[in-house]
């Protein structure tokens, strides 16, 4: 076997207080698909950015083909031939397609040949784009072509890519890895940060495995159980949710022809959207994001404001009423935005658990704070949810983000509601939390709660649901029972075959 | 009243003078928020710029070192706004407000000696034949340099954010500071060289208003032009062309009400002082009307954590 592309020894990096990377090693062949598995928190953008240039080692070496190689910003990176597609996408809204590329490139070639190489190469690839669309109007899948072509016009030796399938609809996962293979064969080699265990079965020759920062495994995926791998990257067995559930309640939240324009420029408007859910039932909603999850969100929560007759909440019509009145009648929300929508980020935790609980948990008296009840409900919190924070007087944005979702989904799910719509529940949270704050959406039920979930983690929403939609450009797929269906059905539902109601059986009335 | 006493010619070429010193200060404004930058000391440079300028001139005798001492002026007393905002981290909003009011004070000490003084006169572009042309040779060909510097540099701004490398950088670091670092462009230099120009173009339009336009000095003369300039950027959805239309649409109005005053029109002197404020708003509420909006960073602070 020849020099592997890119070999990295002993590779440490720590920020104050945490050690982001402890002396990780491996090696990435040429033409091979490596896999970066871990936790969120396991030191894998750390790593990445070290490769890239963005971030400098404390200690330890890499080499490029033999040669020593310490790139000291990207531009160095890039000219050895590293590319990388970010995690979240390092577009610019407002600029259009090429602009975009033309920004990711050394020496861009003229506008009008640079739009003529994007359309020669976007249709090579399978990936068609049009150079002159603004970005901020592309679906997400969209906008990770344009990554993607970004690094494909510089000619990489080594592309890195960095959850790239977390917003993609099954189908444009497949297009996706079509693209990777063909890259493959052409000798490139491709890093893949990823936590979702098929798709490295699927895609990758070889897997490292972080944990804490440390490299504490290798493997070939092909070979090696999804379970394994899960255990390998938690350290620990996984407790998979149980399910005790029943639907067939009354109906609790009825929503008929919701029609809303979306407060966002750039986000999706609410089409005749209608469904129902019942006491005890969990309904999931995919789709991909920027689809009109947080719009309808908004509307459920009331903070967008429709008519009536659209939210109808224990037969009571609702669509006028804000989030406090909604919050009155038991039916409460936690947003996708931890920092900034769901929590206000410089408040302390007690704070914050006021926002949402005072009127359901009585902390307020003719307009003064019940503090002592404040802080008790707060602590009430952190411990069932197994918060981890030094007290209840830190301010939200000192949690790490798992632990602040563990809070704002606990905060709701400790008001005992009689609807709750949550958004991303498990968004950033570690495999070990993510199973925890889903059996508490599954208890919730079966203590006769509807519960909406919205989410883009497919896995997440056929482990909790009994029923299954999907959001397409604002509108909303037939709703089908949860069991039974295949990710083809998904995808189909998700890319908006509303016609093709192959797998309906009608939903359970 | 007697409105024939106003002629159009003259009108339109005193429009053309008193628009210039917003026009300058305004697209410098919107080249630092292009960046992502909100300076709101534009009054306080443009007053320092003033001064500057003013003061230079007399001293020289030689009214084009001034105006190169007001764009250095204006560049200097922009730096502090940039140390404050890029390196120390400070609110933009509250140290330009502090570099205005820093900028006022600070002028008035420099100018003492310098109340009641002439500047040297700048010549006025004179093309023979060109400028002896009825109506447009008054219009087009009869102003000081300045005036035409500013409306180069409108179109050299234009140009340059649409077509350059260096533009589409800029634009870049105003639109998403993150993702332009973690592309490996240089957030804090690009913002600094975007605020100094931003300091001189404001720097040259006070000058414009000491040396050319009133020309002597008295306090606080810029009166308000700084902040007029702020707004012009904002309702002129971050476009210079539409800044120009804008700056000229103040001056021009502005010119028209003062002779309307003159004049002796039957309305209240203090709806024709507002008038032009009202006016240009209006118009460019309206324009702006489309879904051009606001750099997606401006006003953020930017460190280059993680």
């Amino acid at each position: 076997m020849t020099a592997p592309l890119l070999s990295i020894q002993g590779l440490t990096k720590a920020y104050p207080g945490v050690i982001a990377n402890d002396d990780v090693s491996f090696d990435i062949a040429e033409g091979q698909v490596h896999a970066l598995l871990g936790e969120n928190g396991a030191g894998k953008s750390t790593l990445v950015k070290m490769i890239y240039g963005l971030v400098k080692p404390d200690s330890g070496q890499m080499t490029w083909r033999g040669a020593e190689f310490a790139p000291a910003e990207p531009r160095a990176a890039r000219a050895a031939g590293v590319a990388m597609v970010f995690q979240h996408f390092s577009l610019f809204d407002a600029l259009n397609v090429a602009e975009n590329v033309a920004l990711g490139m050394e020496n861009p070639p003229a506008m009008r040949d640079l739009a003529a190489r994007i359309k020669d190469v976007s249709e090579n690839y399978g990936l068609p784009l049009d150079p002159f669309r603004t970005v901020g109007d592309l679906s997400a899948g969209e906008r990770q072509r344009v990554e993607i072509i970004r690094c494909l016009l510089q000619d990489p030796k080594l592309l890195i890519m960095d959850e790239p399938t977390s917003v993609l609809t099954p189908q444009e996962v497949e297009i996706l890895f079509q693209t990777l293979r063909k890259l493959k064969s052409e000798g490139t080699s491709i890093l893949y940060i990823s936590h979702k265990l098929e798709e490295i079965r699927n895609l990758c020759d070889h897997a490292t495995i972080l944990r804490l920062g440390k490299n504490v495994g290798e493997c070939v995926p092909a070979e090696t159980s999804a379970r394994q791998m899960a255990e390998l990257m938690v350290g620990d067995t996984l407790q998979t949710p149980t399910r005790t559930a029943k639907s067939g309640g009354e109906i609790m939240l009825k929503v008929q022809s919701l029609t809303a324009k979306s407060a966002n420029p750039f986000g999706t408007s609410l089409k005749d959207i209608s469904f129902t859910v019942r006491s005890g039932e969990i309904l999931g909603l995919g789709g991909v994001a920027g689809n009109g999850q947080d719009e309808l969100l908004a509307a459920l929560s009331g903070e967008l404001l429709t008519s009536p007759n659209t939210v109808i909440i224990r037969g009571k019509a609702t669509g006028h009423l804000g989030p406090n009145q909604r919050r009155g009648i038991g039916t409460l929300a936690a947003p996708e935005e931890r920092l900034g929508h769901a929590a206000a980020p410089n408040m302390s935790l007690v704070e914050n658990a006021l926002l949402t609980g005072s009127i359901r948990q009585g902390l307020t008296k003719k307009g003064f704070v019940n503090w002592k009840d404040t802080t008790q409900f707060a602590e009430d919190i952190i411990k069932a949810f197994d918060v981890r924070t030094p007290g209840s007087d830190r301010a939200a944005r000192s949690l790490s983000g798992g632990n602040l979702q563990k809070f704002v989904i606990g905060r709701e799910v400790l008001q005992d509601p009689d609807v709750l719509i949550v958004n991303q529940p498990t968004w950033g949270v570690d495999a070990a939390a993510a199973a925890a704050i889903r059996q508490a959406l599954l208890d919730l039920a079966a203590n006769g709660a509807a519960v909406v979930v919205i989410s883009q983690d497919l896995d997440e929403l056929m482990e909790i649901s009994d029923n299954f939609g999907a959001l397409n450009e604002g509108r909303l797929s037939n709703i089908c029972p949860a069991a039974g269906l295949t990710i083809d059905e998904i995808g189909l539902m998700m890319g908006g075959a509303h016609g093709l109601d192959a797998p309906t059986q009608e939903v359970r009335a | 009243m007697d409105l024939s006493a106003i002629n159009p010619v003259l009108l339109i070429a005193s429009l053309m003078v008193a628009a210039t010193p917003l026009l300058l200060a305004a697209i410098g404004e919107l080249v630092v928020e292009k960046a992502g930058v909100l300076n709101l000391g534009v009054e306080g440079m443009m007053i320092i710029g003033a001064i500057c300028g003013f003061a230079i001139a007399v001293e020289t005798t030689n009214p084009y070192l001034g105006l190169l001492a007001a764009m250095a002026g204006g560049a200097v007393l922009s730096l502090l706004f940039a140390f404050l905002t890029q390196v120390a981290l400070a609110n933009q909003v509250a140290s330009g407000l502090a570099l205005t009011l820093f900028g006022l004070g600070l002028s008035a000490l420099m100018g003492q000696s310098y109340v009641g003084i002439k500047p040297p006169a700048m010549a006025k572009l004179d093309i023979p034949f060109l400028t002896d042309l009825p109506i447009i040779g008054p219009i087009l060909f009869g102003h000081d340099p300045v005036l035409y510097v500013g409306l180069a540099l409108t179109a050299a701004t234009w140009a340059l954010l649409k077509y350059s490398r260096l533009g589409l950088i800029l634009r870049a670091v105003g639109e998403n500071h993150e993702a332009a670092h973690a592309l490996g462009y240089h957030v804090v230099r690009t913002r600094v060289l975007a605020i100094l120009f931003g300091g001189a173009c404001a720097g040259l339009g006070g000058a414009y208003i000491s040396l050319i336009r009133v020309p002597q000095w008295t306090e606080g003369m810029t009166a308000g032009i700084g902040w007029i300039a702020l707004a012009l950027v904002v309702f002129a959805s971050w476009k210079p062309w539409r800044v120009l239309l804008g700056a000229y649409l103040f001056g021009g109005i502005n010119v028209l009400q003062l002779n309307l005053q003159a004049a002796g029109v039957a309305i209240p002197v203090e709806y024709l002082a507002m008038s032009p404020y009202l006016i240009t708003i209006l118009v460019l509420v309206i324009m702006s009307a489309d879904k051009s909006r606001a750099p997606a960073s401006l006003g953020r602070i930017f460190h280059a954590s993680q």
